[in-house]
């Protein structure tokens, strides 16, 4: 049974029903590596992020500095483990751990992929691509509805970034992303590195892609950086590495999609080759420069 | 089979093929572009057991760890998404790995480095309070049947290897040229607050601490340390656990619930 769509006001940044939401500022994924250097300076910065599953643990030091940090800053809840995209049933097991993390730390917002991650019992630890057809929607949908039901809260959806594409998919990405936003009442998690990367691997125009994207829905961007290869053909293939700064094309498509929706909460990730704290915090003022174009 | 089932088989197999069904706008082979995901699975899972055997990893060098966690991570995928604890069986999967025997205290050292990353996350749990201990200590008759609860961080390792000396060395305490491998060593893990440390103990110590673990009484854990016959300091031993806030409950009965 779809439930109504929210009708969320993204245009303002605002309003994404729920327990609570994120302010339309930059913010930054948190790494151990800056614990420290983050209670010390509080520098001023919108919000942290954290992979959800890194503190599905019982005690010890990753508790302690989040509970901290929670304490001085708004907080994003960013699952990796859950595998809406996977065949068979959500793990409620993790579920649970997840439910108890939502509790333990009230974060403002939590998202997950549209993607698979877990499959007849073994943790990949990818986000895996899948079909985007009737049977793939039934699923995304109903694992959509059971997190919502399960956590009490809406959460977010992100766009994936991809490598290949299934020769049995019979919707375009952004097609079934706009299906699950109506069908779930969930909102978009709008990766524009993943949609650049995305888009120069299957040949599409970023900007068409974005704007095919159920926009209205979106309550949070994502800015990262990839690694160039080539394909077969000797064609561009982008990898998704979260290993480097946000690149010209992002930051432009970033800057269009301000444009279109008005401030979003907006995250630079940076998970491998984790610089000092003070450059992540300079690429984030780069950020905060253009959401504070738009304020009136 | 399902689409699915030989996707997640040919991430982990490099002996199988691409699965099929899959597409590239240009026309190009998709295998080139699924041995993406299969790097990435591999990568993602050596990285997290490179991040917890880093001393490991420094005995045999970059490249042979990562081919062995590669070997490893194939032969047993972690079953859980949470990545915190994953390489349980990886010392157990050195100890049978054939290019490893040349080091044979390879597999210790990797035990004794899972010890420490188990520690790292263990629950946190209040220390009994000085005045607690005091007045338990103070009635010497019930001191043999009283049963000690200890930091769920806490795990003895003994091993015929010098486990404890090769870790130190390795975090830049003493000098790894002098390390003597076939010496035996115990080691006591722990997490008396945000550090994890090691210590090297005498092996009754260890038996005992053990023995306190399992849920057996002071005055039955000594003895079993005594009867290592390789002499037993009973107070060097307590005082150890205590300075380390290692003691979270008192058992005045022995029994631990």
């Amino acid at each position: 049974m779809p439930k109504p769509v929210h009708p969320a006001s993204p245009a303002r940044g605002a309003a994404a029903p729920g327990p609570a939401c994120l302010p339309p500022r930059c913010g930054l994924g948190l790494k151990p590596e800056h614990f420290r250097a983050i209670l010390e300076t509080q520098p001023e910065i919108g919000f942290f992020e954290i992979h959800a599953e890194n503190y599905m643990v019982e005690g010890g030091p990753l508790h302690h500095y989040l509970t901290q940090i929670r304490s001085h800053y708004p907080l994003s809840l960013h699952g990796v483990g859950l595998s809406i995209g996977g065949d068979g049933e959500l793990d409620a097991v993790h579920l649970d751990r997840l439910a108890a993390l939502i509790e333990r730390y009230a974060p403002d917002s939590f998202s997950e992929h549209l993607a698979w991650s877990s499959h007849g019992g073994v943790f990949l630890d990818d986000l895996l691509p899948l079909p985007y057809d009737r049977y793939s929607l039934i699923r995304v949908c109903a694992h959509i509805d059971q997190v919502q039901t399960r956590l009490g809260r809406r959460m977010l959806l992100e766009n994936p970034a991809t490598y290949v594409e299934f020769a049995a998919s019979t919707f375009s990405e952004a097609e079934f992303l706009g299906e699950v936003v109506v069908r779930t009442g969930c909102g978009l998690l709008l990766d524009v590195s993943n949609a650049y990367v995305s888009c120069v691997n299957h040949g599409r125009d970023p900007w068409a892609f974005i704007e095919a994207l159920p926009l209205a829905a979106v309550g949070q961007v994502h800015l990262a950086g990839f690694a160039c290869d080539t394909d077969a053909a000797g064609d561009s293939l982008l990898i998704d590495t979260h290993g480097a700064p946000v690149s010209q094309a992002v930051w432009a498509l970033y800057r269009r999609l301000l444009g279109r929706v008005g401030p979003m909460p907006t995250l630079i990730e940076r998970d491998n080759d984790i610089p000092p704290l003070p450059v992540l915090l300079a690429e984030a003022r780069c950020a905060q420069g253009m959401l504070q174009e738009l304020a009136p | 089979m399902s689409a699915r089932d030989d996707f997640a088989r040919a991430l982990l197999d490099p002996d199988q093929p691409c699965p099929a069904g899959l597409v590239a706008w240009n026309g190009s082979d998709p295998a080139r572009r699924f041995q993406v995901y299969r790097n990435n699975v591999l990568v993602a899972l050596v990285d997290a057991l490179a991040d917890g055997f880093m001393v490991t990893r420094e005995l045999v060098g970059d490249a042979f760890f990562r081919a062995m966690a590669a070997a490893h991570a194939r032969a047993h995928p972690p079953r859980s998404p949470v990545l915190a604890c994953y390489g349980a069986d990886f010392p157990g999967f050195i100890a049978r790995f054939p290019p490893a025997a040349g080091l044979p205290y390879l597999a210790d050292v990797a035990r004794l480095e899972y010890l420490r990353v188990v520690a790292c996350h263990a629950a946190d749990v209040a220390p009994v309070s000085q005045a607690a201990l005091a007045a338990r200590l103070a009635d010497e008759a019930g001191l043999p049947a009283l049963g000690l609860g200890l930091q769920p961080s806490l795990a003895v390792l003994s091993s015929r290897f010098a486990v404890v000396s090769l870790w130190a060395a390795h975090h830049g305490v003493g000098d790894l040229a002098a390390v003597l491998p076939e010496a035996a060593e115990t080691a006591l893990v722990l997490r008396p607050g945000l550090e994890v440390e090691v210590i090297g103990i005498p092996p009754a110590s260890g038996v005992f601490i053990a023995a306190l673990q399992s849920g057996r009484p002071l005055g039955q854990a000594a003895d079993e340390a005594m009867a290592l016959g390789v002499g037993f300091d009973l107070a060097a031993t307590l005082g150890l656990l205590l300075q380390k806030s290692a003691v979270t409950a008192l058992h005045p009965s022995g029994s631990i619930s």
